[in-house]
């Protein structure tokens, strides 16, 4: 394998000889409609206990946000359309009136909106920081290049949780493991798809290898922008990103953060060197210090 | 500064808050005590200072249980604590903070054990044995001291936690001149005025240096230092920064005639560290609850 294959597949990175390509989602939130199939399917297959009845009151999304409990979860976002062009207006010349009380609609008065859907995931990502600040090995790289959790592994330090820059994974309060989705491991041993992108009626969800996702996403994207969707825009799909790419990358159609999403999320482990650079000049400042008060010539 | 200007979904967090409880601050506190306790128990060892070497070393095998005691209560699944032995993994500061607590502990408790054998036994074969060892077994600790007392910066900064994050490059010496001044606090409160003079320096030197590099974590962390300027963090960190010149200022003098003051001042340097320790906890949880922690400094950086 070339230094560049290794620089951006994850599996080869980890040392996987032979491997099947690396795979993962692109969710097209241009086409969701927000029917959250792909939250019940994933609790279903993976066995995902369900969070309590809890009403938010913001919008029609009540799961809130990814969690140890959440593996996907579909935002609505509800926002004033852009302002359209106008067309010329009749003149009013200042005649008076005779509307009739109650004779209007309403729908003059009325301003249009529009509402983002999405489905947030796992990102899978390239340099992934749960992975790397797992102490226990339970947080593994798959063959698939996707991260998963062994259960029978996690001590529940909750290191991970800190360490995700997109505060996707969590530790299960009654069980005290952490979690979040698998890219449905078992499923892709036997050769299906995840759980979630098999039950999306719109195909939002799409799942295959990487490479062709992101030949498709860019199509799709051009064809929006054509289309006059200028506001179309790719989340997480270049390699060249803070966190090297992600697995599970997004085509949204306003900015990141208004989705729950950094807008320039970085692998924590990026600044590991100066971490531990300026941890050995402290702890050279102490040892140091340790030893010149026992030198001083003082009253013992 | 005027109030950020930034989107978001709904106000909600982008981040999880950290999972660790006031144990994990707690430990910050108790590894601090133990590392500069180990480093004054072996440098009393050698300049012959019988009581404050007593003290160093059984108070950095007590801080060392609380701690052992603290980090393993805090797992989601504390019984299988012995998971984190199972590999050793540089990028993860958990996994090199295990291995340097494992290499810090025998000589630590070696040292210590050798402090507490009974007079009556004091002549048998395995206690003089344990004697003659007893000063290797302290220089060991001593020498492990130094990165026990620094890792825990890197360990809370290398997470996406904007407050802990940001000041990466100055944590490590709040973090080290805090455990110099805690060890340095509890060796006044333990040994004589006429044995504590190292340890009365230490605790200038490292009150000193944690309160500067405190006040710089607050300047130069960006946005996220505004996280440290507020609220119950703030408020923890003030109080912290008054007890530990307090107790530097009592150690500089008035500890230098009267055993009173010497506690005194020793229990003000200890409740000044762990009050940073606290603050700092605090003020990277609260930086995880609000999303402009996180929006506003990458918004910044991509444009």
């Amino acid at each position: 394998m070339t230094d560049e294959a290794a620089r951006t597949d994850p599996a080869t990175a980890t040392g996987y000889g032979e491997h099947p390509p690396r795979v993962g989602f692109f969710t097209d939130t241009s086409v969701c409609i927000g029917c959250k199939a792909c939250e019940v399917a994933c609790k279903e297959w993976n066995g995902v206990p369900d969070d309590g009845f809890d009403l938010l009151g913001m919008s029609f999304d009540n799961t809130g946000m990814l969690g140890a409990n959440s593996w996907r979860h579909v935002t609505f976002v509800e926002q004033p359309a852009r302002p359209e062009p106008r067309r010329a207006e009749a003149v009013d010349l200042g005649l008076p009136s005779f509307d009739l009380p109650g004779a209007g609609t309403g729908e003059e008065g009325r301003t249009d909106f529009r509402w983002l859907m999405s489905s947030d995931v796992c990102k899978h990502c390239t340099h992934a920081g749960c992975l790397d600040v797992c102490p226990t090995g339970a947080l593994f790289r798959t063959e698939y290049g996707s991260v998963v959790v062994q259960p029978d592994i996690c001590n529940g330090c909750g290191y991970c949780v800190s360490g995700c820059p997109y505060g996707v994974i969590d530790r299960r309060e009654d069980d005290g493991r952490a979690w979040k989705c698998t890219l449905c491991y078992d499923r892709l041993r036997d050769g299906l798809e995840p759980a979630c992108a098999k039950a999306c009626p719109t195909d939002s969800i799409q799942f295959g290898p990487l490479d062709e996702l992101r030949e498709r996403a860019a199509r799709r994207v051009d064809a929006l922008h054509e289309a006059g969707v200028s506001e179309a825009r790719l989340y997480g799909e270049s390699p060249d990103d803070g966190v090297g790419g992600d697995g599970a990358f997004f085509l949204l159609l306003d900015e990141p953060e208004v989705y729950g999403l950094p807008p320039d999320p970085v692998v924590p482990t990026r600044d590991a060197p100066s971490m531990w650079k300026h941890a050995g000049l402290a702890a050279s400042a102490l040892a140091a210090a340790a030893v010149s008060v026992f030198l001083g010539r003082g009253s013992r | 500064m005027p109030e950020a200007d930034f989107r978001s979904y709904y106000g909600r967090p982008v981040l999880k808050p950290p999972v660790w409880e006031w144990k994990i601050a707690a430990y910050l506190f108790t590894g601090g005590v133990s590392a500069s306790s180990a480093l004054l128990g072996a440098g009393a060892d050698l300049t012959g200072r019988p009581a404050l070497r007593r003290a160093g070393r059984l108070g950095a095998l007590g801080a060392l249980m609380a701690s052992t005691y603290l980090l393993v209560v805090d797992l989601g699944r504390p019984e299988r604590f012995h998971h984190m032995l199972r590999v050793a993994k540089p990028s993860s500061p958990m996994s090199v903070g295990t291995w340097i607590l494992v290499a810090y502990g025998p000589g630590t408790g070696l040292a210590a054990v050798a402090e507490l054998v009974p007079r009556a036994v004091r002549e048998t074969l395995p206690a003089r044995l344990l004697r003659r060892l007893a000063r290797p077994a302290g220089l060991s600790s001593a020498a492990v001291a130094p990165a026990v007392a620094s890792y825990t910066a890197v360990l809370l900064s290398q997470t996406a936690v904007p407050a802990w994050h940001e000041a990466h490059r100055q944590l490590p010496f709040v973090f080290t001149g805090s455990a110099a001044a805690a060890g340095a606090g509890l060796g006044l409160v333990c040994a004589p005025v006429s044995e504590a003079a190292p340890a009365r320096r230490l605790a200038v030197a490292g009150a000193a240096l944690e309160s500067v590099a405190a006040r710089l974590v607050e300047h130069r962390s960006g946005l996220a230092g505004e996280a440290y300027r507020t609220g119950k963090a703030h408020r923890l960190r003030k109080w912290s920064e008054y007890l530990t010149i307090g107790g530097a200022l009592g150690a500089l003098l008035p500890a230098r005639r009267s055993r009173a003051a010497a506690v005194v001042s020793g229990l003000a340097l200890l409740a000044g560290s762990a009050l940073q320790r606290f603050g700092i906890f605090e003020a990277g949880v609260e930086s995880t609850k609000d999303p402009k922690y996180v929006v506003v400094p990458q918004r910044q950086r991509k444009s």
